[in-house]
């Protein structure tokens, strides 16, 4: 085996060259193309075993150019198959294939993309926009090797194994493909910023892929080396066990492309770099120096000289191997980690509101049936198979009759004679999701006596709201300015804690509470929810829009943003916090056309009553 | 289909295996929840444990799982075999696999309670019914994994049917009512989605599984699950005693867990664990001692002692805690202090 190190040539990128610093890991990055070709490889040989590869790029010349490196990679009768994202269950999972049944006069059964799939590779666009839902649809494929089909009178089992590749084309840190998802795919990839000059050629081709599937089998890992990915997995806080999992996949078969039966260094370290440096929560602590360099160090504090090279490689045979695949991954690492984990974490805190839209569109097939009407039963909507035969009854007699005009006397005809007219599709009723949207007032006007006493009556609110299975959302106002605290969600405990954490303090930016408000009911009516807005203030403005104070100015602008209120027709509940009953609450209630409740006389139950009354007033 | 990795083969997650045997002893004890991380092997123990269940008897060619005891007096009124019997045929029994069956999340509802057969409907113009999902599951398992996700219509009615043990089908022109009892297990990661409350309670126990953090451990997962794929007749084979040890303990318990006694102590440290923790009503405790009874059988114990109890406590009751959705300490805590109050500390 090389000693990792030595600058010897190595276009794969396989032993990631290290520079002569006494720092513990400052390999170079690897060429981003070259890992993707090697990603590609890696898939074509194990698709099924390494889960596929989720892609970070918007649609460019160089996603392209790797799905295509990918297609010729594959073998030829490998399919790779691509799913819109609004692709229906039937189509995914299989089901009923209507016309294929009426025309045999029996139920016929349709294939879903993921079956048609198998042994190839599936790719899914706008990953970033899967629902939840849909991320454990697949997993549950992938976990268990087979699509389970208990739908429209079809029950089977079909054993189906391949690769996914999941095109991320999210911009903000706010999307994210689903983590059920994620987490059943060895590779996360980046490639954007990536442009036409930067692609380059694959590093295999199809042949090796052949070769190297005939191979994997064989690929032995030593259980030191399995051992040095799981640790070096805890070391960078990778939580999930799939992942050492992945890596030793990827070691073998990265072993398989490169010709050989075993599993090397070269291969451990690629593994980590592909699998685990991408879901790194942390940096890998630096490993202790050993004993004897301490003495050193100490007589002579670190000017790297000409023969640090060489112990560095030195140390680097003594590190145990888990240290040393640690220090090639980390490089990996991506460089603003910190700033990922956070908006990861922020994502998971809003993933009330991921995808709904999604969800929505599906409207038509959940719920509870409240019978059926006229239409095609295309596009989601559900067959009702009972109301269909039951039209179609009456006109057997003409139809049989006219059929027979021209068939051949030979072949009887079918059963039922079944005409698109006859269609009949099952209506659902979905309840309208009560979405309340509570307002505070955190200024300091209002704040330093009754913010406490707000976040109280808010806490009451919601513990209402969870008992009804509301959803939530809060937006508090101070010193500039609105922040939305929470986007609706149904997480109680979010809520709580969003709004205990909020400090008070600052001017009264009353009139962008009120629009910020009025944007979120806006959009939480198109997504089908029916909103109502609860406001918790003492009506004093006094900053305006742009954030300068001035009363004057404020209190217009805030009525002005109350009367726009007003407009959309939303319930909306204000709850005066001043100490005694205000005016200009009074009046702000009336500008919006809210009802209006002094907190000295909001006990509890009133205002759960009230802000029950306004979420009904709406529906 | 992939086989089932083996059951004993799992590494750690001591307290979902012990939860699911205890389910699998006395399926009395009422449904299993799993919640936790992904990647924790929580489909995979269930799915495994099929293989572990003793062979039950069955009346021959019934659709619905019929119990030969009680066949000629619940069997759904559409049962053909129950018709032939009625008509002077003999019942047959024969033995069958106990069912473990899978609820996908993309089911529609007609495969779940059961339809209209479309393919006689069709070809031959009869009105047929087909058991769906729950006559299947009659007497065995029905696992939902990520029951989260799982369509509210379809919760409701899981809801209703393992509140009566009944399947009751009206639609389509169909009239069937048939039992269906069964386990439910579900398993999920509550930071999809949250469950409702209401089927939460359904479940007699509730375990959350969580990523193992020592090495050694994590170390031993990846490779039995390398092992597993690279040669799972191998592995299956390598496993085979301790499963099939693992089936006998079982059986065993089965046999015997109506045999054990709960001292009067017990019931008594039980009621108190209950109250310290104002659990409502009685099905807490009734849960605890039935989950106990059922460990004391699996571990060869002929009497319930607190050791038990301390060990299923917390699965018993976790779930079962008056929520008060603004308290955010964990209620495995909570269980842990009051067991701790009555029982004293652990020696």
């Amino acid at each position: 085996m090389e000693i990792l190190g030595t600058q010897a040539p190595d276009p794969a990128g396989l032993g990631p060259a290290r520079d002569g610093g006494s720092e513990p890991a400052a390999p170079e990055r690897v060429d981003p193309w070259t890992d993707a070709a090697l990603v590609a490889a890696l898939i074509a040989v194990d698709p099924a075993g390494l889960g596929g590869v989720c892609i970070k790029a918007l649609p460019g010349p160089a996603r392209d150019a790797w799905l295509g490196m990918l297609r010729d990679l594959l073998p030829q009768a490998s399919p790779l198959r691509r799913v819109p994202l609004h692709v229906t269950d039937e189509r995914l999972l299989g089901g009923l294939d209507l016309a294929a049944t009426l025309h045999a006069g029996r139920p016929i059964a349709e294939r879903g993309v993921l079956v048609e799939a198998d042994g190839g590779v599936v790719v899914l666009a706008m990953a970033e926009r899967l629902t939840p839902g849909f991320a454990a649809k697949v997993g549950l494929v992938i976990d268990q090797g087979a699509v389970r089909v208990e739908r429209d009178g079809i029950a089977a089992l079909t054993p189906t194994r391949f690769g996914v590749v999941a095109l991320d084309e999210s911009i903000g840190p706010d999307e994210a493909p689903p983590d059920a998802l994620m987490d059943r795919l060895a590779f996360l990839m980046e490639l954007e910023g990536l442009r036409q000059r930067d692609v380059g050629e694959a590093l295999h081709d199809r042949d090796e892929v052949v070769a190297a599937r005939e191979r994997l089998a064989a690929v032995t890992i030593a259980d030191e080396a399995l051992e040095a990915l799981c640790g070096a997995a805890v070391a960078m806080g990778v939580p999930s066990l799939r992942a050492p999992i992945f890596a030793v996949r990827v070691a073998r078969a990265a072993a398989a492309l490169d010709r050989r039966d075993t599993v090397e260094q070269d291969d451990l370290t690629l593994a980590a770099r592909l699998v685990l440096a991408p879901r790194a929560t942390r940096l890998p602590p630096p490993p202790p120096p050993p004993p004897e360099d301490e003495q050193e160090q100490e007589e002579e504090p670190p000017p790297p000289d000409d023969g640090e090279d060489e112990r560095d490689q030195q140390d680097d045979e003594d590190k145990p191997l888990e240290d040393r695949i640690v220090d090639a991954a980390q490089a990996a690492i991506p460089a603003n980690l910190l700033a990922r984990l956070m908006a990861a974490a922020e994502r998971r805190r809003r993933t009330g509101i991921l995808g709904r839209s999604g969800e929505q569109r599906k409207a038509l097939t959940r719920g509870r049936p409240i019978g059926s009407r006229r239409g095609d039963p295309r596009g989601g909507a559900r067959l009702a198979l009972i109301e269909t035969l039951r039209a179609a009854a009456p006109w057997q007699p003409l139809r049989r009759a006219e059929v027979a005009l021209w068939t051949d006397a030979g072949r009887s005809p079918p059963r039922v004679l079944v005409r698109k007219d006859d269609f009949r599709v099952t209506r659902f009723k979905k309840r309208s999701q009560a979405t309340i949207i509570f307002v505070v007032d955190a200024s300091g006007s209002s704040a330093i006596a009754r913010l406490g006493e707000a976040k109280g009556a808010v806490e009451l609110l919601l513990a209402d709201c969870y008992a009804r299975r509301d959803q939530v959302a809060l937006i508090a106002f101070r010193g500039k300015g609105a922040e939305t605290l929470l986007p609706p969600t149904r997480s109680l405990a979010r809520a709580k804690k969003r709004l205990a954490g909020f400090p008070g303090g600052g001017g009264t930016p009353l009139a962008a509470g009120i629009e910020a408000a009025h944007m979120m009911a806006e959009v939480a009516r198109t997504r089908g929810e029916t909103p109502s807005v609860v406001i918790l203030t003492d009506g004093r403005a006094n900053v305006t829009l742009e954030g300068i104070g001035g009363r004057a100015r404020a209190e217009e602008e805030a009525k002005a943003a109350a009367q726009a209120l007003k407009a959309i027709g939303v319930a909306t509940l204000l709850v005066d916090t001043s100490l005694r009953p205000a005016p200009k609450a009074q009046a702000m209630a009336e500008a919006m056309d809210a009802t209006y409740m002094p907190l000295p006389r909001a006990d509890a139950r009133a205002l759960s009553f009230a802000a029950r009354d306004a979420a009904r007033t709406a529906e | 289909m992939a086989k089932a990795f083996p059951f004993s083969a799992i590494v750690g997650q001591d307290e979902m295996k012990m939860a699911l045997l205890i389910a699998a002893v006395d399926q009395g004890v009422g449904g299993v929840m799993v919640f936790g991380d992904r990647g924790t092997g929580k489909s995979t123990a269930v799915r495994a444990l099929a293989a572990l269940l003793p062979p039950m008897s069955v009346v021959k060619d019934c659709r619905f799982n019929g119990d030969p005891k009680t066949h000629q007096d619940y069997c759904a009124t559409t049962c053909e075999v129950r018709a032939a019997i009625e008509n002077g045929a003999t019942m047959e029994v024969v033995d069958a696999p106990v069912p473990v069956v899978d609820l996908p999340l993309g089911a529609t509802e007609d495969r779940v309670v059961g339809a209209l057969d479309l393919e006689r409907a069709l070809t031959q113009g009869e009105k047929a019914f087909e058991p769906g999902l729950l006559a299947r599951a009659h007497r065995g398992f029905l696992y939902i994994d990520e029951v989260n996700l799982l369509e509210d219509h379809l919760v409701d009615l899981l809801l209703d049917v393992a509140a009566s043990g009944e399947n009751v089908v009206e639609r389509e022109g169909l009239s069937v009512r048939h039992p269906a009892k069964f386990v439910l297990v579900g398993s999920g990661n509550p930071e999809e989605g949250e469950l409702r409350p209401q089927l939460l309670d359904r479940f007699g126990l509730a375990v959350e599984v969580t990523t193992p953090k020592e090495l050694e451990t994590r170390v031993e997962v990846v490779k039995r699950r390398d092992a597993f794929e690279r040669d799972p007749n191998g592995f299956l084979a390598t496993w085979s005693q301790k499963e099939s040890g693992e089936a006998l303990r079982i059986r065993d318990a089965r046999d015997r867990v109506q045999e054990v006694e709960v001292p009067d102590a017990v019931l008594n440290t039980v009621a108190k664990l209950c109250m310290t923790l104002g659990t409502d009503g009685l099905r807490g405790e009734l849960t605890v001692i039935r989950a106990a009874r059922a460990l004391a059988a699996l571990e060869g114990d002929v009497e319930v002692d607190e050791g038990h109890v301390r060990k299923v406590a917390a699965m018993a009751l976790r779930h079962r805690l008056r929520r008060d959705p603004l308290d955010e300490s964990g209620s495995t805590v909570r269980v842990q202090r009051a067991v701790e109050e009555v029982l004293g500390a652990e020696a």
